[in-house]
């Protein structure tokens, strides 16, 4: 409804030579270097896991229908959640909007013509590419049954599944995500457009800094992780089993060292995207600017010291439990700063109903419960017995699908007509949204009751005199039925609209990001010429004085059009 | 099951309302700042929504005063919630000092206990009300992880070393027992009850196994039977190796100059890694045992060799000096290193298989891949946190 239509802000697009159309071919994406073919290459890859983590996700509620384990054997189901986990974490959640939407916009935002590296980047794709498919490879044969967390010394030594053929997928993958993050830094370093200064950047970059230095200081923790419990398995050295000489306790350590900050990698680029949301769609600057910023760069540094409560009940000391306690609890406070600011962005804005608002207030809404129930697990003496329950997996499933997926959505439609040149349709759109919350929540909410009544996770059957249990389940089941359903419809829509959708303007929302100030969809090299930037972040001005960058059209002005505020 | 409160477990244990509390306190604040943005998100999306397309609302940068509110006020409320939350774990991680103890292992996929007075269970423990119970667990493979909902308590138990937990049962009753640290194919099976029983319930049920040998009998026989008198002596006073009379919970001299507290753990790791940590003034002459026992008879001699110790098990100190008097002649006794007869006694008293193992065939199998169940005790291991669950 609120997509501007006015002629004299349109572009010409039919005839126009942009980054989709400037050549054909498979070989011509295969060898790609532009930032936003990778971002596509990502996006088909990216979804396709996402596709298939989905169908495991099915298959588990299915079983949980019923107390007993009928639908599958134990065997079956202990590699269904851990093929779900694996897939879902290390090859959609970690790279999803940063590799899809990072990729795409990043340099669009900045005002650069692509990424500092561009063959970087597009061998993290190659490499991603190689990790996922070895992963996939040995989920198909065989599977692996250890749980995404390959805990030991089951993963060392008990387990006859495919642990080091999926261990070395994650392995390689973990490269291309350092890479990916190398590139961004550099680029956000070096490669801001003139007048582009660091607090006129859009928080969707500051996010993206932030998540690319967890990524770049983390991961490659995991990497040497993966490769201690291949060595202990394969060559018998003792690291981790007590059997050999080894301490199981360590490699909690290390993989949480990893696994805890990795979580903010996942959720940081969502915030970074609602920031966007909020702010674009309520036509308002941010509220509090510099606090979010600076909110993302303390989630990144305070996430690396808040590994040790994945293990209040392991066994590692009650002091250490106490400190690792204390500092959760104040990793959690950027965050609340955060859901307080975008608040009150929205106070006295002009608030649409677009799609990519419903999700970024979706978004919030959700963020708050798995906010709020994090501090749950962040007291010792509740933790103690919740640890393991369906309480965590309700609890990191509202961060992480009602957090980053319903973020991931967002973005993907505040910028589809930007990637793709057409407009997805918005009755569709808004009604897939409704489903897609409706139905989270009735999949996520009763496991939090399920998880305070003892419910342990990983279990594929469950006493069958507790009557209330086997209810809540259903209901959860249920409603992961109406959440596929959901998901599946952006899928159909968006992909129908890239042939039948309504062309779309350069700036339909008629936002004053740079990367509005081009066309869609964009030329190969993003600005016709360079821009020069002199507004702040989220300078709204009336649409006339938004001009498109650069000379496309004989008749257009190709002088700088920098925009002045209205 | 079900209390008067929808979605609460039983509870049945001294700490049961504790938590309850914190959760409730929890439950509470959430609900309170859920519906604060829940409200101020609905009031600003209806009241401010867009009526023009062209509108350009005025931009507020931001106010200092409001972020500081909503920074100190959630670190305060954090804070509250953090005290409360160590504090309760406080009383969690505390062993009592007068408990009833139970050996526990934990194994792919079933929970075995055995009472001081010798009675075994499989996946089922008796206790009686009112009384704290203190488990002393280790494993046989991989991890486990103790979870009794209706006490709220749960504790991993981690191989290699021994892990703490304790509770107190406030009502009799049936209550579910999970393994809540994933463990491989038949994770799921493996469950079990706490039967808590009214204390002249419980002492019936006491006698009806009063024929078994207890943990300390079984914990001498295999002193003897694998040679350990050889250079401990029958009573533990020690020659060739360090005197054990006396010695649980003593400060132990080391050779390396180090000084620790001897208990479970240390027992347990000069057992299967005697070379770990050698007592000042003797040699490294004792074989490792590691692979030759398991875990229910390493537990078995622990709870012999801290029987040695009356006035542990009274709560005091100890007084005896420990002999150290006793200079190494250097020479390993064969009969020392050549007892072996473990498996023959490797029985098991309490005669059904484990229910589970029908269900995943790989159950058996991998047991008996594993060649080693016995490991080494952590070197990481703390002694000061030891009578403490870690």
């Amino acid at each position: 409804m609120q997509v501007l239509e006015s002629e004299e802000f349109e572009t010409p697009v039919a005839s126009r030579v942009n980054y989709l159309n400037a050549t054909y071919g498979l070989k011509s994406w295969l060898l790609t270097k532009d930032h936003k073919r990778i971002a596509l290459l990502y996006l088909g890859s990216v979804s396709f896991f996402f596709f298939l983590g989905s169908i495991y996700a099915m298959m588990i509620r299915l079983e949980l229908l019923t107390p007993r384990g009928d639908l599958v054997q134990s065997q079956t189901y202990n590699k269904l959640f851990t093929h779900h986990g694996i897939l879902m974490v290390f090859f959609f959640l970690i790279p999803s909007i940063p590799t899809v939407l990072g990729n795409f916009l990043v340099p669009l935002m900045i005002g650069a013509k692509d990424l500092a590296f561009p063959r970087l980047n597009l061998l993290s794709w190659y490499i991603y590419m190689v990790g996922g498919i070895l992963t996939f490879w040995a989920l198909l044969n065989g599977g692996v049954d250890t749980g995404w967390t390959f805990y030991v010394p089951f993963s060392t030594t008990f387990s006859n599944t495919y642990v080091v053929a999926a261990g070395l997928g994650i392995f390689i993958n973990g490269f291309s995500s350092i890479l990916t993050g190398l590139n961004f830094i550099v680029t956000i370093h070096t490669m801001r457009a003139p007048g582009m200064t660091w607090f006129r950047l859009p928080l969707f970059i500051w996010a993206h800094y932030a998540t690319s230095l967890i990524m770049i200081l983390g991961t490659p923790v995991i990497a040497i992780t993966v490769l201690l419990v291949a060595l202990e398995r394969l060559a018998r050295i003792g690291i981790f089993d007590p059997a050999l000489g080894g301490d199981p306790i360590l490699f909690q350590h290390l993989f949480w060292f990893y696994s805890h900050p990795a979580v903010y990698i996942m959720v940081l680029p969502g915030m970074g995207v609602v920031s966007e949301l909020i702010a674009n769609f309520s036509r308002k600057n941010i509220f509090g600017y510099s606090f979010v910023a600076f909110s993302s760069i303390a989630i990144a540094v305070f996430g690396f010291l808040v590994w040790g409560h994945h293990m209040f009940v392991s066994g590692q000391s009650m002091y250490a439990g106490m400190i690792f306690s204390f500092l959760s609890f104040a990793v959690a406070i950027p965050s609340a700063v955060k859901v307080f600011n975008w608040t009150a962005t929205l106070y006295q804005g002009s608030i649409s109903y677009d799609t990519p608002m419903l999700y970024g207030l979706g978004f919030i809404g959700l963020f708050v419960i798995g906010g709020m129930t994090g501090l749950f697990l962040a007291a010792i003496g509740l933790d103690i017995h919740v640890h393991d329950t369906y309480f965590v997996v309700a609890h990191f499933h509202y961060i992480m699908v009602g957090g980053t997926v319903l973020a991931y959505l967002g973005g993907l439609h505040m910028w589809w007509p930007k990637i793709s040149g057409r407009m997805y349709p918005e009755g569709w759109a808004r009604f897939a949204a409704l489903v897609i919350f409706v139905g989270f929540n009735l999949t996520f909410f009763p496991q939090f009751l399920l998880g305070y009544m003892g419910m342990p996770r990983r279990y594929h059957a469950y006493p069958a005199d507790l009557p209330v249990w086997q209810v809540l389940h259903v209901m959860s089941s249920a409603g992961a039925s109406i959440l596929g359903m959901g998901l599946t419809l952006p899928l159909i829509y968006l992909v129908w609209s890239m042939r039948y959708g309504r062309k779309a303007p350069a700036n339909p929302w008629a936002l004053p990001g740079l990367e509005w100030r081009t066309p869609s969809p964009p030329p190969t090299e993003n600005f016709a010429v360079t821009p020069v930037v002199t507004w702040e972040a989220y300078e709204f001005a009336p649409p006339e004085e938004l001009k498109v960058i650069g000379k496309f059209e004989p008749g257009d002005e190709a002088d700088h059009p920098a925009v002045t505020k209205g | 099951m079900q209390n008067w409160i929808p979605f609460i477990p039983d509870a049945a244990s001294t700490v049961a309302g504790q938590v309850d509390g914190l959760y409730f306190y929890l439950t509470g604040v959430t609900i309170f700042f859920t519906l604060l943005v829940y409200a101020l998100l609905i009031l600003f999306i209806i009241r401010y929504r867009r009526r023009n397309p062209r509108e350009i609302p005025r931009p507020i940068a931001g106010s200092i005063k409001l972020e500081s509110m909503w920074t100190v006020i959630p670190f305060l409320i954090a804070m509250s919630i953090f005290v409360w939350g160590a504090r309760l774990s406080f009383t969690q991680y505390r062993m009592p000092a007068e408990a009833l103890d139970i050996y526990v292992v934990g194994k792919q996929w079933m929970w075995k206990f055995q009472h001081t007075t010798g009675q075994r269970e499989i996946n089922e423990l008796h206790i009686p009300v009112g009384r704290k119970v203190k488990l002393t667990m280790t494993t046989e493979d991989t991890i486990h992880s103790f979870f009794v909902p209706a006490f709220r308590t749960k504790a991993d138990v981690v191989p290699g070393r021994y892990q703490y937990l304790w509770f107190e049962a406030t009502k009799p009753g049936r209550y579910e027992l999970f393994c809540a640290e994933y463990c491989g194919t038949n994770h799921s099976g493996m469950t079990g009850y706490i039967v808590v029983m009214e204390p002249t319930d419980y002492d019936n049920w006491l006698s009806g196994g009063a024929n078994q040998q207890s943990p300390v009998a079984a914990g001498q026989q295999l002193f003897q039977t694998l040679g350990c008198a050889t250079c401990h002596s029958d009573a533990g006073q020690g020659g060739r190796g360090p005197a054990l009379a006396g010695l649980l919970g003593k400060q132990v001299q080391l050779n390396n100059g180090q000084t620790i507290t001897a208990d479970d753990s240390y027992i347990r790791e000069s057992i299967t890694d005697p070379q770990a940590k050698i007592v000042a003034g003797f040699g490294p002459i004792m074989p490792t045992f590691k692979g030759q026992v398991s875990e229910e008879q390493l537990l078995q001699l622990v709870t012999f060799i801290k029987s040695l110790s009356p006035a542990q098990t009274e709560g005091k100190a100890a007084t005896a000096p420990a002999r150290e008097n006793n200079p190494q002649t250097g020479t390993a006794s064969p009969e020392a290193q050549g007892t072996t007869a473990p498996d023959v006694q490797r029985s098991n008293p309490v005669g059904p298989t484990a229910p589970n193992a029908g269900q995943g065939g790989g159950a058996q199998s991998t047991e008996s891949q594993r060649s080693n169940p016995v490991g080494p005790t952590n070197n990481n291991a703390r002694p000061k946190q030891r009578q403490r669950r870690q």
